[in-house]
Formats: C-alpha cells, structure tokens, sequence
C-alpha cells in the first residue's frame, strides 16, 4: 500500500485500488479503542435513471434507500446479530449521492470488517420480505413527513430545482415504494454495488495491510462496468419558484432560504470550491459577523441560525436559516447586507481572525475517526484529499469569498421556503 | 489515560481530570450542581445563555466571538442537564490541543481565563445583568420551550415524564416548565439568582487533554480566584427515588401527526435501595437499549409494529421509559408486546447470547465513551452527582460481571407506572 504523510495535522493515510477496481483509505490512530470502517457505494436518492448493457433504465425514486434496508436481510443469518456478538455497532445512511454501511467496534475489528465486506455486495431478497420491509419505510417515510426541519429543506430544492432528483426525499414517497419489486434491487444492486463503483475507508488502532488482504480476500476479483448516470437537463441558475410557504405543528417559524451554485465542479477545485463557499458564507453572516450580531440583537435570529454550501449529484446549493419570528425580514436584511459586503468587503483583521478559527475547526473534526472516514467518500468518488483542507485554507483570499456571496447571493437567485405554525 | 477524579480545589469546587495525547484538542466545563425546582429550573437554564452574551472584558457578542476566533475557534457552550432532580448549568469549552500551535500560545490558560470571566464577571449595568440580553434570551428560552413540540418523539417522552412524575422535582424539563417561567425572569431576579447560587453551589470541573494535572489546576484556580464561596452553607441537590403505588395510569394527547409516538413509563423499584449501575445498563440492553434486544428484534423486527422501540435508563432516578414509533391504530398491539417482553425477562426467558449481546453492547458504549472528550464529560458528571469515581474503563470491568440472575433481579424489582400516547385528531382512540 502508498503511505501519505501529513506532518502539520500529524496524520497519515495508507491506500491501494485492488485489481477489481476497489478504492481503500486506511487512517491510523493510535491509542483509540474504537476502530470504524465504512464502505460506500456511489449510488444514491439522485441515481434513478441509468444507462447499463447499453440501455437506460427508469427506477422508482427511494431504491438505494429501500436498497439499504434490505441489505441487512440475509437468508439464514442476522446481520445485525452477527456484528453486535462481535460487539460492533452497524449503521448505514443513504444520501442523494452515497449509500454507505459502517460499523464501529472495540475489538474483533478484521472479523467485523469481513461481515460488512460480505454482507454488503451479497444480496438476498424475496418478494415476502419486500412487502413487509414496504410497511416499515412507509412508517419511516410518514416520521420523516412529520419533521419540519425535511419538509423545509426539501421545499427549498422544489423552489430551486426543475427537474434534478434532489426535489425528492432520497427515502421516496409511500406510492414509490410500492412500486420496488425483488427484481428491482437485485437490478440495482448489481449496477451500483460493483468494487470499482465503491470505496472502503477505515480508522483507528489497526493494520492498513491487513485491510487490504482482507478486502481482495473476500470481495470478487473481476472488475466490472459502471452505470452512467442522467440527473435532468442543466438547470437555470434561476430559482423555479421563489417562495414555498407550508403549515405544522412547530412552535416558531422555521426557513431556509439559498441559491443554486451556478457551476458545480469537481476534483481539488469542488474541494476548494465548498471550503471557500463555507468560509465565504461563514463571513458573511457566521457567528463572528456584524450580521448575526445586528440580527441577534433584534430578536430575528436566535442560535439555531446558520449557513453553508451543500453538494450533491449534479448540483450545489447556498443556504442559510433557522428558526425566526419574521423570517421574511431575516431574508430581506440578509439579501441588503450582501450588496454592502460586495461592496466594501470584510475587514483585514476580522477575515485573518477567521483563517485562525477556521484552522481550528479543520484539526478539531480529526478527533472523529467516522468523520475522518465519511469524509473521504466525497473525496474519493470526487477526486479530492480532505487531509489538504488545511492548506487550501491558507490560501483563500478576501477577493475569494466576496466574489462567492456576489455569485450566489444575488436576489433574483434566492428562493425561500418556510414552515409557519398551524395554530 | 490518567484521571484524577474529584479532587476539592477550593470549598466544594471539584476538579476531575483525564490526561491523554490522543485528541487533537482539549476540554473544559464548569458546572454548577443545583436542586431541580419548578420555581428555578427556567431560571437556572436561562443563566449560560445570558453569561455567554458577554463579559466585562468582552462586553457583547460580536467581541466575545472575535475572542475566541483568536483562540483559534475555540467553542464554549451552554451546559444545562437534568441528572435525576439534580439541575447541572454551567460551560463548556473545547479547543485546539497546543501541539497544533505555534509554541507559547498558552491556549488552555487562556481559554479558561476566558471560562472565568464569562462566570464569574457579567456584563452587567448598575449591578445587575444587562437588561437587553436577559429580555432577548428570555425570550429565546421561551422559543425553545415551545419548540419542544417540534420533535415528537422528544416531545412524548417529555410529557410522559411530566404526567407520570406529577408532583416530583423530575417532572420539571431541564428548560423549565412553560414559556411564561422563563419570559417572567426579569434582570433583578436572575442577578438575585445567579448571586446566590455562585456561593452555595457545588462546583464540578471537567478537564481532558494533554495538559498535566497540575498545570489544569493552577489556571483553573487562578481563573475562578474571585468565586465567592459561602462559609459552611452549600447546598447538597439530591434525588428522590419513588415506588410505584396504585393503578396503572393511561394519558393521551391530540397532535396533527400521521405516526403514534408511544412512551411507556417504569419505576425501578426495589432494586434502587441499592443500585448496581452495572446490572442496569446490562439489563437495559438486553430489554430494548440496543439493536439485539428484545424490544427492537421483536416488536420492531420480527412482529413490524413500529419504527422504532428502544428503552432508556435514568439511573439516578430510577426510571425505565421505552420509546416507539407506531402506527395509531396498532397502539394495542404494540404496547402489549413491549409489556409482553419485560414479562418474558422478568420469568428468566434470557439466552446466553443475549446475555452476552448486551454486555458487548455496553462494553463498547462505554470505550467509546473514552474516546470523545464530550462523553468523558458527561460520564464523570453522572459519577460525580451519584459519588462515584471509577473510570469507564472499570465499568466495563464490572459489566462483564453480570450475570442471568442480576438481570432477573432487576426485571423482577420493575412496576409499570404510566402509559402515554401521542395520536393524530381523527384517532379513534
């Protein structure tokens, strides 16, 4: 296996692609006794249309997350049983673009490794178990219906997008899922769950080599196609709609508001690009800025506000909100400011000051060996290093994060979706 | 890992602390340990929130923050916990370990430099807190203690405490009761307050990094120089741990809701003369605190009448709640089974495999507890309000220990207290 070393954050990284097209990232990290591995396939909410053997197919949205469900289901073995008498805990999540399983463990980590290996790219379903697993997701999805913070953010991407998947719950809906036959996730699995389409990282007090052996051990050694993928036509840089309101059961009113990022790359520069999203945004209206302190002291805004860049299959979005009494007059004051902060841009002292914070943050998420490793599947299926952050960082400059908040916080690009209280 | 636990550095200030290399940053909490009380938990949990507007030194937000981004984004955050009908407020702080810092930076003396100013100097006009930031975070905790509808799940497990406990400190949220406790708190009542409290309350200090303990020691001491202490009169907050008496009660309640949120409601009973914290974790595993118990693989798994049941402890007041997503119309079904599984405990039906599935489950909660700083925190908080000073590591120890008959004495000590369920408005029931 290579060997990076990174001596400013005193980390290193082992890793290897095997013959079958199987990416490993190991993470050494003396003195923890958790150790956490976590294998992701790039197949997510957002991947419903693919093209593979040369023809396109059409899948029901909520596949890679019923997927995920299913995969835990084996004929004669319980996974979750398996893995919890070697004293680990498994876990799995499905994002637009990612399914990924991982399990943490105190010991017996290369025989947990092995049970996670098999039982991911092994699948068994039978239409019985689909029908009754259709009963436990309709009750998952009808939760998640019930949850403000999903209906505000989703209502944000149906303002923002036409046509990209991300307008619908990577979970699906209850008549979607009705749809999912045994057929359909042998399908997908075969397409999407193929080593060349997935990657392996893991973290803590272990042996990279032993990693690698035990991947090409277990996993099948040919190499094989990957499914090309279709996300809608390009979008305007124009929100559909400008405003989604709805009513719940909330106590104050919750929003989001954002725009889309108009050009979405990849490799080192979509690395760069969401660092100086995120640091740009922070400037603007973080904790620090004159912005929150204004907002906070008139009561508009309360600590759960926030903002951020957020990437997924074919697209980026800027958003920033919260809870507020007035949150049109959130959005309004954010919009003005952003004109003002174009326009004379931020203090030398206050964006050095920053750096300094940011800095901080970066070596503060490497306490977390599961970040360490969730972070290294964008990177890996994008092409970047999340361990050069830090470096990137240094080099950001004030002309760089206000030419970002002119880009996207133009107010002909925002939209804003609200959850009002229904009493 | 070298921990020195409890250790009194000035009149009831207790300093714990674990000394290790592997985390890239260090932590600092204070806690104030006070008597949950209707009356001042809204109060109590007001007063972080105020502190962390502004100090003398840093007298408003915007140069708080500007502080701590100099410290290299160093966090410090409002503490409020309930622990049984103890009310723990108070700070705290994680920031970057000095070997990630150019040399000299002294972060951890800085940052608890900063910890004191901000408890123990106000920004205050004429004596009293700034009026300004007591009315808007009034006004903030009101929003969150009506927020607490939002979440359903959160929000049922609340009320069953609230209904089940009528009466005792632990039906107060550690929030407060309702909105109007905390909008009613004016300047002069929580500077009364927070004057009084700064002298009779018991102190826990929490550090874990790389520093020495000495060196901890020393900063901290000189941080908190100016704490007023009271000569002889601190208050001792302790639990009240109740039987269960007379019938079952049943509680429902109307919400515009498309899944049953389910909290069922036990008293440990006898068992908590003289609890054995390991025998309750274990058995709480097996019951329905993990993903091999009995709870999730029957009621979940095997009989698909919820989304989720899961069961919780409270170890310092004795209480067993279990937790589930249900369709409305199976409220019967589902709570007959989680009742059924206790009762299937409670007659020894527990294998050797699920004996030794729940130890597994805790013992690796428990070694991941060590390591994150901010589980260690509250791990050692929790041992210190029940006067306990073995690390997670010796627990674990001790969980191994446990056997079938420890479980049974606890299944066996356990009565059903009350039932509570969140249905949408057209239920039938």
């Amino acid at each position: 296996m290579q060997q990076r070393e990174y001596q400013r954050i005193k980390e290193q990284v082992w890793f290897d692609t095997l013959e079958n097209g199987l990416a490993i990232y190991v993470v050494p990290k003396k003195g923890f006794y958790k150790s956490t591995a976590v294998f992701a396939t790039k197949y997510g909410g957002s991947d419903r249309r693919f093209k593979l053997g040369g023809k396109w197919h059409d899948t029901p949205a909520g596949v890679a997350h019923f997927l995920e469900h299913k995969m835990f289901d084996k004929k004669d073995v319980n996974v979750m049983q398996q893995f919890s008498a070697l004293g680990a805990s498994p876990n799995a999540f499905t994002s637009s673009g990612v399914t990924a399983y991982h399990f943490e463990c105190t010991e017996n980590f290369e025989e947990n490794l092995r049970i996670l290996l098999k039982f991911v790219t092994e699948p068994y379903f039978t239409e019985e178990s689909v029908a009754k697993e259709q009963g436990i997701i309709a009750q998952e999805i009808r939760m998640i219906e019930d949850n403000p913070q999903f209906v505000v953010y989703r209502n944000l991407m149906q303002a923002l997008y036409a046509e990209n998947p991300i307008r619908d719950s990577v979970a699906g809906t209850v008549e979607s899922i009705a749809r999912i036959s045994a057929q359909t996730l042998y399908y997908c699995h075969e397409a999407f769950y193929t080593p060349s389409n997935m990657v392996l990282c893991a973290a803590g007090d272990i042996d990279p080599e032993r990693v690698r052996e035990i991947a090409e051990e277990v996993l099948p050694g040919e190499k094989k196609e990957t499914a090309e993928r279709d996300y809608g036509k390009s979008e305007s840089p124009l929100p559909l709609e400008n405003r989604k309101e709805v009513k719940m059961e909330v106590g104050v009113p919750i929003f989001i508001a954002g725009a889309k990022l108009e050009s979405r790359l990849t490799g080192q520069e979509r690395q760069r690009q969401e660092l100086v999203g995120d640091f740009a945004i922070n400037l603007f209206l973080g904790k620090s800025s004159p912005l929150y302190a204004r907002l906070y002291a008139e009561g508009l805004i309360n600590n759960t506000f926030y903002g951020g860049t957020s990437f997924f299959p074919d697209g980026a979005v800027a958003v920033f909100g919260g809870e507020s009494r007035d949150p049109d007059a959130v959005f309004s004051a954010v919009a003005e400011e952003a004109k003002k902060f174009v326009a004379e841009g931020p203090e030398r002292k206050f964006f050095e000051r920053l750096k300094r914070a940011a800095l901080g943050e970066e070596i503060r998420g490497l306490n977390s060996m599961y970040g360490i490793c969730t972070r290294r599947i964008p990177g890996h299926f994008e092409g970047f290093d999340p361990f050069k952050s830090i470096d990137i960082l240094d080099e950001i400059t004030i002309e760089d994060a206000v030419s970002f908040i002119a880009d996207s916080f133009k107010p002909e690009k925002l939209a804003i979706s609200l959850v009002r209280p229904s009493k | 890992m070298d921990t020195v636990c409890g250790k009194e550095i000035m009149p009831q200030v207790f300093l714990t602390t674990v000394r290790t290399d592997k985390f890239k940053t260090g932590c600092l909490s204070i806690n104030l340990c006070l008597q949950l009380d209707r009356r001042e938990a809204a109060k109590n949990a007001l007063l972080p929130q105020v502190l962390l507007r502004g100090c003398g030194r840093y007298p408003d937000m915007q140069s708080l923050s500007a502080a701590l981004d100099e410290l290299y984004g160093a966090r410090v955050e409002p503490l409020v916990r309930k622990k049984g009908e103890v009310h723990c407020i108070g700070l705290y702080s994680d920031f970057v370990d000095d070997a990630f810092v150019s040399e000299g930076e002294m972060l951890l003396e800085r940052v608890t430099e900063l910890m004191g100013q901000l408890l123990l100097f106000p920004a205050t006009k004429a004596g009293l807190f700034n009026s300004d930031y007591v009315k808007s975070e009034r006004e903030n905790l009101a929003n969150r203690i009506r927020a607490r509808i939002n979440d359903k799940q959160q929000y049922a497990l609340c009320r069953l405490k609230e209904l089940m406990c009528e009466g005792e400190p632990y039906a107060v949220d550690a929030l407060g009761e309702k909105p109007e406790d905390a909008l009613k708190i004016t300047p002069i009542s929580l500077t009364k307050h927070y004057r009084e409290i700064l002298e009779t309350a018991r102190i826990e200090i929490f550090y874990c990094g790389s520093a020495e303990t000495n060196r901890v020691e020393i900063a901290v001491k000189n941080a908190l120089e100016a704490l007023p202490r009271a000569e002889g009169e601190f208050v001792q907050p302790f639990t009240e741990v109740k039987m269960t008496t007379g019938e079952v009660r049943h509680f429902s309640e109307s919400l515009d809701v498309t899944q049953g949120k389910l909290a069922v409601g036990f008293r440990l009973g006898e068992i908590m003369k003289k609890p054995d914290l390991a025998s309750l974790l274990v058995f709480n595993a097996l019951y329905g605190g993990s993903v091999t118990s009995k709870l999730f693989l029957n009621v979940r798994e095997r009989l698909s009448l919820c989304y989720y049941a899961s069961s919780q402890i409270e170890r310092h007041k004795g209480i067993l709640i279990v937790a589930s997503g249900i369709e409305i119309e199976k409220y019967e079904e589902a709570l007959a089974e989680i009742l059924r599984q206790l009762e299937l405990i409670k007659q020894g039906d527990v294998s050797d495999g699920e004996l030794s599935n729940a130890r597994k489950t805790i013992m690796t909660d428990l070694r991941s507890v060590m390591d994150s700083q901010f589980l260690l925190e509250n791990f050692y908080l929790s041992q210190a309000i029940d006067s306990l000073t073995y690390s997670p590591d010796v627990l674990a120890e001790l969980i191994r220990g446990v056997t079938k008959e420890d479980i049974l004495a606890v299944a066996n000590s356990i009565r059903l207290d009350s039932v509570y369920f969140l249905k949408n408005a057209e239920g039938s029931r």
